[in-house]
């Protein structure tokens, strides 16, 4: 298969195949987790618990001073790598491109050398993370298979869509090829695996916050 | 000053020839130097090309056509830039071209059945056009199958240069679903070094400057992984284009006659396929450097590369899917609907272990 | 019929829900949990990083919920939890683990660790690996009446000696009383000046109060060794006693568990809302120094802090309350670091001080409350629950630190202005 023939193969039917099994796979998982269902609390409630949900949604994205004072790596380089991850997928043009065309909207991006940067930046951040994870002994008491096969499926989109940009290593087409594929195996993988917290994390953070209001205690 | 105190040369060479046909010292050292820079040679290269070029027999050339449209040839006698690519003429020996061929019928046959002999081992074998492997019938010349005439032509031949996307990859005829069973030069002949020139059609200087590097060295130029010259296809037409600062800044054309495309911005969202396309276009441009797709306002549709016609549409952006997404909303329904009989067996599960639950008294606590 | 394994697997199947398939599905494994746990982070053993403890329960969710988990029994790749992993976690589930709730509020995908921890309790009670000293606990509760194993006469001789110290009357069983007041076996036996200091300050407010005959016991050792069964018996009784004698409102005593299975559980575990409210003593203090009733006179003048107790504040919501009446009361309260909602836990809550073979643990995690007296050196400690009052002083001694500890609503009682 020569260069040109495998992107259009992962721009066509690879990523109709990818996008069909994240399709399937988050609305499986979602169903999956949520329609277990939830006991109603009958214990009478100090205060409203829809805006204590919203308010740990938001909260819980930033870090609180001890945890961040003892774990500053995890949190440092956890939170530039998730806030990376979302401007170079969210703001890169011919990404923005991609969601246009599926979607029917799009927003402006941002200039290629900004996105360059992030990217450079969001690497560095998810060494370091592993870096910590191999290091420091809890993570690495934690740390399973999956934990390292996550990190290298999340880490190849970013290197591999940054050589591409940058012309690297591999002629441009056979790159991007390359990028848009392991991009297809991140979406496959998402929903089965610690990277579905892309979407759990929120329905966790309302959880706990809803119990936590409940009790008064905007956590 | 006679002819062979101009060119110095010995008779039958093309020192001789273009002596003869009047062409000046001072053309053919400009011709040189142009030929020497396009090649990407220093510039003290220049005397060492014209000394090899004037020096070297007038290479005997067979040009044959198989499924193709001319095209390629239109390009190379069409090109306006006659101190370029006419001398490629008074360069060569062109044995046999049955479109630019004066004879016809059985002559012109025996033309080309003569040059294979006079020239055994030593000639060049120009391609255009891809062959038919579904049915021999499809395409013949001569009564000859374009299959059968390849594979006799390319026994003798010291290299094959396979012009245009057709007889590099297959090209439009071989545009799904490939009626003909069109395949490339490539696929056919393994025994022989192949130079693909892809294009539709190539850059005719392109087409000359690869001749020229096989006259001067004697050999083939350095190639690429799909056998095209490193020389003209080493970068791509994104790489090298003047668009590319609004790319970087994010200015993108949004239709063919906005604003934004009459200030030039660039044509990715527009489908360039600038990005994925090796070729030369940008740098060398066409019709004597005049302008290229891209600079005429339309996005590069990457002809130079395999199975262009396939890759998901001329007017699509490289970012965006080729296909419309048909299989993603059947995936979610039936995500929804399977999932949701297995949250049912889930929850009856647990409604059973709830069912089944037996009020722990004190006595239970112990194992 | 005895505890099995069976049992433990069917009774984890029964509680999990949502939340705990969210929550499993949430975790990255970042280690922050760790961080927030006192067990981890003196003794640095990395199996007592708080999501560690849960592994046995995300087993079970995992292959009796989830699509890979069943695939993955289904051929091997999993394996079912045995009684002996379970027998394994007790001291991780039980000696190390306070509920304290630290780990719920700093869990950057926002998972309620505790209360995953509190459901893993429901199987490994019912699979019989409870430890020892809370299976003792709760068994004296259900039979005797209270963990200590203390009966009605000792808490009527109590009242006798609060009548006589005080001058004050004891209603025992009064109907229609605005308040129903409970005590913990804690303070029966050892702070009998919480009795006085409960009679003094509601003749001082003007409200009635009474106490019950038939559950005075607030504790529910049932909760803390997780299993709802049980603990439903015991807090059947309070429910029945305060609907009998009509009560308006009941007070939960200065103990943070009882508060907790009181206030939070009390209704889930009967199944309908309660008729009558609870609250906890700080929180009616709070209320009557709100409604300008409290009146106190003069002011400690050492250097008092506070120690919030986990189930009151942070997993209970009383923050503010105990910082207005300290402040009422003591011209130099000082704060010691992550004081009030980011309280260290003394180690001891949970049922965790119940366990014999987890004090060597429990002291050792003390180190970190040592570390927050050190940081501020008060002359006395004020809390306000009793098992922290009790696991305070151990910790004290064992440190050789001389720090009095003192509760709260006997601290505002000694400032009331003396009856005319």
């Amino acid at each position: 298969m020569d260069h040109l023939a495998f992107l259009t193969w992962v721009r066509g039917t690879g990523l109709d195949i990818a996008l069909s099994l994240f399709v399937f796979g988050v609305l499986w998982r979602l169903i999956e987790i949520y329609g277990l269902g939830v006991k109603k609390d009958l214990s009478e409630p100090r205060a409203g618990e829809a805006a204590s949900g919203w308010h740990t949604i938001w909260r819980r994205s930033f870090p609180q001073k001890e945890a961040m004072m003892k774990s500053p790596v995890t949190y440092a380089g956890g939170i530039i790598f998730h806030f990376g991850l979302a401007i170079v997928v969210l703001f890169f043009v011919p990404h923005i491109l991609l969601i246009k065309d599926m979607f029917g909207f799009g927003w402006p991006g941002l200039p290629s050398q900004v996105i360059d940067l992030v990217t450079v930046v969001t690497m560095v951040a998810m060494i370091l993370v592993l870096v910590d994870r191999l290091v420091k002994p809890v993570k690495r008491f934690l740390s399973t298979k999956a934990d390292y096969i996550t990190w290298v499926l999340t880490f190849m989109p970013l290197l591999t869509g940054w050589l591409a940009v940058q012309h690297l290593l591999l002629p441009y087409t056979l790159m991007l090829a390359i990028h848009i594929l392991s991009v297809e195996i991140l979406l496959i993988v998402l929903p089965f695996s610690k990277l579905f917290h892309a979407f759990t994390a929120f329905g966790s953070r309302w959880y706990n916050g809803e119990v936590n209001g409940h009790k008064g205690v905007a956590v | 000053m006679s002819a062979k105190n101009l060119f110095g040369r010995e008779p039958g060479s093309v020192g001789e020839g273009l002596a003869q046909r009047g062409v000046s010292r001072r053309d053919f050292m400009k011709y040189c130097s142009a030929v020497t820079a396009m090649l990407n040679l220093p510039v003290s290269m220049a005397s060492i090309v014209a000394e090899s070029i004037a020096k070297a027999r007038r290479q005997s050339v067979i040009w044959l056509s198989f499924q193709e449209c001319t095209g390629c040839t239109e390009a190379i006698t069409r090109s306006h830039s006659p101190t370029l690519e006419n001398l490629i003429f008074d360069l060569i020996s062109l044995d046999y071209h049955h479109t630019l061929q004066a004879a016809s019928g059985d002559a012109a046959e025996h033309a080309r059945e003569q040059a294979m002999k006079d020239n055994d081992g030593k000639y060049l074998l120009i391609v255009d056009g891809s062959i038919p492997m579904g049915n021999p019938g499809y395409s013949t010349i001569a009564g000859i199958s374009n299959y059968d005439m390849l594979v006799d032509s390319a026994k003798g031949c010291a290299a094959i240069v396979a012009v245009g996307t057709c007889a590099t990859y297959g090209g439009i005829p071989k545009a799904d679903p490939n009626p003909t069973g069109a395949v490339s030069v490539a696929e056919i002949i393994k025994n022989k070094p192949i130079i693909n020139v892809p294009g539709c059609p190539p850059i005719p200087v392109v087409m000359t400057g690869v001749l020229v590097h096989f006259l001067t060295f004697g050999k083939i130029p350095e190639l690429d992984a799909l056998g095209r010259p490193k020389i003209f296809y080493g970068e791509t037409i994104h790489d090298r284009c003047y668009r590319r600062p609004f790319y970087d800044q994010g200015k993108f054309a949004k239709t063919f006659d906005d604003e934004a495309a009459r200030k030039g911005w660039c044509l990715f969202e527009l489908g360039c396929k600038g990005p994925v396309t090796y070729n030369a276009c940008a740098t060398t441009k066409w019709n004597d450097g005049t302008s290229f797709p891209i600079q005429s306002g339309h996005g590069c549709i990457g002809c130079s590369e395999p199975n262009f016609w396939d890759a998901g549409g001329f007017y699509k952006a490289l970012s965006m899917p080729a296909n419309p997404l048909e299989m993603t909303g059947k995936a979610a329904l039936a995500g929804a609907v399977i999932s949701t009989a297995a949250l049912y067996a889930n929850r009856g599960k647990k409604a059973a272990a709830k069912a089944a639950h037996e009020t722990t008294t004190l006595a239970d606590l112990k194992k | 019929m005895s505890a099995t394994m069976e049992k433990g697997v069917r009774v984890l199947k029964e509680v999990i829900d949502s939340r705990i398939a969210s929550y499993f599905s949430s975790c990255v494994h970042c280690g922050i949990c760790a961080d927030a746990c006192l067990f981890y982070t003196e003794t640095g053993d990395p199996k007592y990083t708080p999501i560690h403890k849960l592994e046995p329960l995300r087993r079970v969710y995992e292959q009796e919920y989830t699509l890979f988990g069943k695939l993955g029994k289904l051929i091997g790749w999993s394996k079912a939890v045995t009684d002996a992993e379970l027998a394994e976690w007790q001291e991780l589930v039980y000696n190390s683990c306070t509920l304290c709730g630290r780990c719920s509020v700093v869990c950057p995908v926002g998972n309620d660790i505790v209360y995953m921890v509190r459901k893993l309790r429901e199987g490994m009670s019912a699979s019989g690996n409870a430890p020892d000293g809370l299976k003792g606990a709760v068994t004296r509760t259900v039979t005797i009446g209270s963990p200590m194993g203390i009966k009605l006469p000792a808490v009527k001789a109590q009242i006798k000696h609060v009548e006589a110290d005080y001058g004050l009357k004891v209603p025992l069983d009064m109907e229609g009383a605005d308040y129903l007041v409970m005590l913990s076996s804690m303070e029966i036996i050892n702070f009998p000046e919480y009795l006085g200091a409960i009679g003094k300050i509601m003749h001082s407010v003007g409200k009635t109060w009474t106490l019950s005959s038939e559950a005075f016991e607030a504790t529910n050792a049932g909760m803390q060794i997780g299993n709802s069964d049980l603990a439903r018996v015991i807090v059947t009784r309070i429910v029945d006693a305060a609907e009998k004698l009509k009560a308006k409102t009941v007070i939960s005593p200065e103990c943070g568990h009882a508060y907790t299975a009181l206030r939070w559980e009390g209704a889930n575990l009967i199944g309908r809302p309660f008729t009558f409210k609870v609250q906890h003593i700080i929180e009616v203090l709070g209320e009557f120094e709100a409604q300008g009733l409290l009146k106190t006179e003069g002011m400690e003048t050492d250097k008092l802090t506070f120690h919030d107790p986990c189930q009151l504040a942070r997993r209970g919501g009383v923050i503010k309350q105990q910082r207005v009446l300290m402040n009422k009361v003591a011209e130099n309260f000082v704060e010691m670091p992550d004081a009030g909602f980011m309280n260290w836990c003394c180690g001891g809550g949970g049922g965790a001080s119940a366990i014999e073979e987890g004090e060597e643990l429990r002291l050792k995690a003390f180190a970190v409350k040592i570390r927050q007296f050190n940081a501020v050196k008060p002359d006395r400690l004020v809390t306000a629950c009793a098992n922290c009052r009790i696991v305070l002083e151990e910790g004290l001694e064992h440190y050789a630190m001389k720090l009095p500890v003192i509760g709260l609503t006997e601290l505002v009682a000694e400032h009331l202005p003396e009856p005319k």
